[in-house]
């Protein structure tokens, strides 16, 4: 093929030695390694190896026969999970844990994702009311309304009964769902209701052909996310529950503040269970969305 | 009848629904209903209720629930201990998360597991880490025995305000850096590209440009994690010295209702707590409102 | 292609130097990028690129999205590293120079203006950054907002302003610092139709007021021949075709720089029969044409070649003689209409014209066979028009 090179002909028979011509490689770009760099993530790596070696630590123990003070245990074994499994409440604990999850997180969905569609595509007046009233229950820790909602539940006779844990757990919860689905919402674009409408989908075709099916992603991670809040939700659960109604972190607190209770090995059997539990929930929120809104989607 | 007084009164008022529909009311926002009722009953009402029986104490006139706290300095020392516990954690984070969170907003490889990583103390939450930590910073737990093996000398972690205050920073950390992650990934890449054309060296691209556009994230963290730490509870017990050091907020508040069961003494100090917590959001909404805020991109695309 | 041979010789004599790093206009005489690669990964995005900007000029980077052309941009302002070759600046090497050393203007194609500063403290930027005193910080910022007519908007944020305001204030912003090249990455693929046209008036002015080096990327070849004097067209990180408009516009080397020409009748053909004088008959579908190759090699009789004709070089005959095709569908263009006819033969073709053409007319066509751009192979228009689909 022809090509009519002018000035680019004679530049090429001007070019530098090969030595010259050498990848420069990383410099003078925006993105070297500076002390500022190496510091940063020298810090985040501490953090991290005192991170899983907390995590580590309870994992250990719970297979650890005896572990004095040295760097492993002096045997492993499984007896710890045999007695966890039988200890009296714990099995019980665990059903708990799940049913107040699903229900919390059933009813979460059921009421936050409607809401959410709502907030995120109408203007009405009082809506900023509504937005901010759905953002305290999450950016505000439980502790500050734990107790309050706890005497409300006991003065309405719920006090310790699973419903109560359930509804407690549905304060942070739903909003949770409602700031999640927002901007689910938001990035479908108008248009395409507009089109079904158009080519004649009543309210509910539209409802069931177009949203649901487009939403059904962000309904999923919703879930998901919440799920695993729910699990993990301590305070609420523990001013509100009684021996039978005791989720498994509010029953793993229990063993660990009684200093004369059970050892921390076979403690340390129950959490694993817990851990085991949570990381499922992690993992397969991962295979759904960005996992951190579950704990940021209150700040924007 | 009525329709001559329309027809006098020129143009007919056009009908209620119209005029609601015109300002954004009509049957959707039904679909809110069920969400607000149960937030206004299971949220708002409880605040309400537990403000009226703050004023109903078991013993003593309306304000008796606030003159016990306040005269106590034992119950009204634990503001001060919450707030020396929950100061440093928050600065501690930022601190250290901000410089994290400004490298990892772009992607590269690996992002994802230190996220993942971080999100694991958020996941288990703080009981689990107290245990943890029980182990691992006891005299004979790995960090001991780790700092024994590099010659530097072994330190007391539990049982005291050291135990809160890495157990709160363990929670913390991770939180401010998924929030200030999400803050910074909006800062666009390219506005640092024009500055450098313009002749910014790095300091000043960090300073002038940087900096300015992550500030409202870096306050928001701050703000929301001083929130978070401040309702400390767990870790108080499981790895503090919650009858000194570690007295915090949360603490009369479990033994009044918990232990005492006197709800409204209780609730009294969740009141005093959620004054404080607003207090805090106020204050960073008023300097956020001082501060640039609108979007961090350059331009259109 | 033979654009891109290897470069294997080393020829160069003079050492490089670098002694100057001074900003602002030094007076350099060409700016050159000598066999520039740069990969990101293992995918290439630009291949051994050679290209020279002399002083005041207005050089066009052309080509689709995903050519390298933003690259070698990027790579010229030293936003990213080069894989291979080297930046000169007369005999200075710049290109481990950091951009905040080279002196070149930026305008970027999202504005990328400074959203917490005003207006005029985004123009005063660079000259913030070389220590300029307050006072003349000032003027100076003033001066170029002038020059963009924006000095009334000093004081406001950019989010207040309009896309076309914004685009503006990016362009005083480059200007501010006197730079002896301003580079531009697609400025105006943000801005709808009409204020395009406008800005690119703008641009031209500038260039023209403020005797500037410019080198301008861009997808499209409308605006790279209005404002360029000089089009470099890149195809796949490799440059396909260098040139004045007129060169490049009349005389597309391939017939992938022809389908970014407005060369819309484009279609494969075989070579029927060798003229002299560089002319060939080539034919496709029985439809006979005497084109003009632009290749120096002798196409043999029944060679694959690809044909390439501009709407506006085809001409509807006043008596209704030459090549006989029927009007499908015709198009107002105000002074012209556009009309897309089919030949006895079949051919699909489209044509401009000032006559009057009704739908379902029957016209006559002719063409000049130095209008009829003959090249050699056959996939080539297919492949171009892909391209340009991305």
């Amino acid at each position: 093929m022809t090509a009519t090179t002018t000035s680019l002909a004679s530049a090429r028979s001007r070019d530098g030695a090969p030595g010259l011509r050498g990848a420069p490689g990383l410099r003078g770009t925006l993105s070297r390694v500076t002390l500022t760099a190496v510091i940063t993530w020298f810090a985040a790596l501490c953090f991290v190896v005192v991170l899983l070696g907390v995590f580590v630590s309870v994992l250990v123990t719970s297979f650890a026969t005896h572990w004095g003070g040295t760097w492993w245990p002096d045997g492993l074994t499984l007896d710890w999970y045999r007695q966890a499994i039988d200890t009296p409440g714990l099995a019980r604990s665990i059903v708990t844990t799940f049913e107040v999850g699903l229900a919390v997180v059933a009813l979460a969905l059921l009421f936050g994702v409607p809401a959410g569609y709502v907030l995120a595509r109408r203007q009405f007046p009082g809506k900023s009311a509504v937005m901010l009233v759905m953002l305290l229950p999450v950016i505000l820790p439980p502790m500050t309304y734990a107790v309050q909602l706890a005497a409300m539940m006991y003065r309405i006779g719920l006090g310790g009964s699973l419903l109560a844990v359930i509804l407690v757990n549905l304060v942070p919860t739903l909003p949770l769902v409602i700031l999640i689905t927002v901007p689910f919402v938001e990035q479908i674009s108008p248009d395409i209701e507009s089109a079904a409408k158009v080519f004649g989908a009543g309210h509910l075709q539209l409802f069931g052909r177009v949203l649901v099916p487009l939403l059904v992603p962000g309904v999923v991670a919703a879930g998901i996310l919440s799920l695993v809040r729910v699990l993990g939700s301590f305070e609420l659960t523990f001013f509100v529950s009684s021996a039978d109604t005791q989720t498994l972190v509010v029953t793993i607190f229990g063993k660990l503040s009684d200093p004369g209770g059970v050892s921390a090995s076979l403690t340390a059997a129950m959490t694993v269970f817990y851990m085991v539990i949570a990381l499922i929930g992690l993992a397969v929120s991962l295979r759904f969305s960005n996992p951190a809104q579950a704990f940021t989607g209150a700040a924007r | 009848m009525s329709a001559m007084s329309e027809a006098q009164a020129g143009r007919p008022r056009p009908p209620l629904r119209h005029r609601l529909a015109e300002r954004g009311v009509d049957g959707t926002l039904v679909l809110l209903l069920p969400a607000v009722v149960v937030v206004a009953g299971l949220f708002v009402y409880p605040f309400v209720y537990g403000v009226s029986i703050s004023f109903e104490p078991e013993h003593g006139g309306p304000f008796a629930n606030y003159t016990d706290f306040f005269s106590d300095p034992y119950l009204s020392g634990s503001i001060l201990k919450t707030l020396a516990l929950a100061l440093p954690v928050s600065v501690a984070s930022i601190v250290i998360a901000a410089p994290i969170a400004f490298q990892a907003r772009r992607d590269f490889r690996g992002r994802r597991a230190i996220t993942l990583v971080l999100m694991l103390p958020l996941t288990f939450g703080s009981i689990l880490i107290a245990q943890g930590m029980q182990r691992f910073f006891a005299p004979f737990g790995w960090a001991n025995l780790a700092l024994e093996a590099l010659g530097l000398p072994q330190g007391s972690f539990l049982y005291n305000y050291t135990g809160t205050f890495i157990a709160t920073l363990l929670t913390t950390l991770p939180f401010s850096f998924l929030l200030m992650m999400g803050f910074f990934g909006g800062i666009d890449r390219t506005l640092e590209n024009a500055a450098a054309t313009l002749g910014a060296s790095r300091a000043a691209r960090f300073w002038r440009v940087v900096l300015p556009l992550a500030m409202p994230g870096i306050l928001t963290a701050f703000m929301l994690a001083l929130v978070e730490s401040f309702a400390v509870f767990p870790s108080a017990i499981l790895v503090g010295q919650p009858d000194n050091a570690t007295h915090v907020l949360t603490l009369p508040i479990y033994q009044a209702a918990s232990q005492r069961s006197d709800y409204t003494a209780a609730a009294a100090i969740a009141i005093i707590m959620t004054v404080i917590e607003l207090a805090i959001l106020g204050i960073m909404v008023l300097v956020r409102g001082r501060l640039y805020r609108g979007p961090a991109g350059g331009g259109k695309g | 292609m033979t654009t891109s041979a290897p470069v294997t010789a080393a020829t160069a004599t003079t050492a490089p130097t670098r002694t100057s790093r001074a900003h602002g206009r030094t007076g350099f005489q060409r700016v050159q990028m000598r066999g520039v690669s740069r990969r990101y990964g293992r995918t290439p995005a630009l291949m051994d690129l050679d290209l020279e900007l002399a002083r005041g000029e207005f050089v066009a980077l052309l080509g689709p999205s995903g050519c390298g052309k933003s690259t070698a941009l990027a790579c010229l302002a030293g936003l990213q590293p080069l894989s291979g070759g080297s930046i000169w600046r007369d005999e200075e090497r710049i290109d481990t120079l950091r951009p905040e050393r080279r002196g070149f203007g930026m305008v970027f194609q999202n504005y990328a203006l400074f959203p917490h500063l005003t207006v005029r403290r985004n123009v005063e930027f660079g000259l913030a950054m070389r220590r300029v005193p307050r006072p003349v910080r000032r003027e100076r910022a003033m001066e170029a907002l002038e020059l963009v007519q924006l000095r009334d908007h000093a004081e406001k944020l950019p989010a207040q302003l309009s896309g076309g305001q914004q685009q503006r204030v990016a362009i005083a912003r480059a200007l501010a610092i006197d730079p002896e090249l301003i580079l531009m990455d697609e400025p105006l693929s943000n801005l709808d139709a009409a204020l395009r046209v406008e800005m690119r008036t703008e641009i031209k002015r500038l260039y023209q007021e403020r005797d500037l080096t410019v080198l301008y990327v861009t997808h499209d070849q409308e605006e790279a021949l209005s404002l360029a004097t000089r089009l470099v067209v890149l195809r796949a990180g490799r440059l396909e075709q260098t040139g004045t408009p007129e060169q490049v516009y009349t005389q597309p080397a391939s017939a992938y720089v022809a389908s970014f020409m407005g060369y819309r009748n484009l279609f494969p053909a075989r070579v029927a029969g060798a003229a002299d004088a560089g002319r060939a008959v080539v034919t496709t579908a029985d439809l006979m044409l005497e084109g003009t190759v632009q290749t120096p090699a002798v196409l043999p009789s029944g060679a694959e070649v690809t044909v390439a004709m501009r709407p506006e070089d085809l001409a509807v005959t006043a008596d209704g003689s030459g090549l006989r095709a029927l009007a499908e569908v015709v198009e107002y263009h105000g002074r012209e209409l556009s009309v897309r006819v089919r030949t006895e033969q079949g051919v699909v073709l489209h044509v401009r014209t000032d006559r009057p053409v009704r739908a379902g007319e029957t016209l006559g066509l002719a063409i000049a066979p130095e209008r009829v751009l003959v090249y050699p192979g056959a996939g080539e228009q297919r492949e171009a028009g892909r391209e340009r689909d991305e």
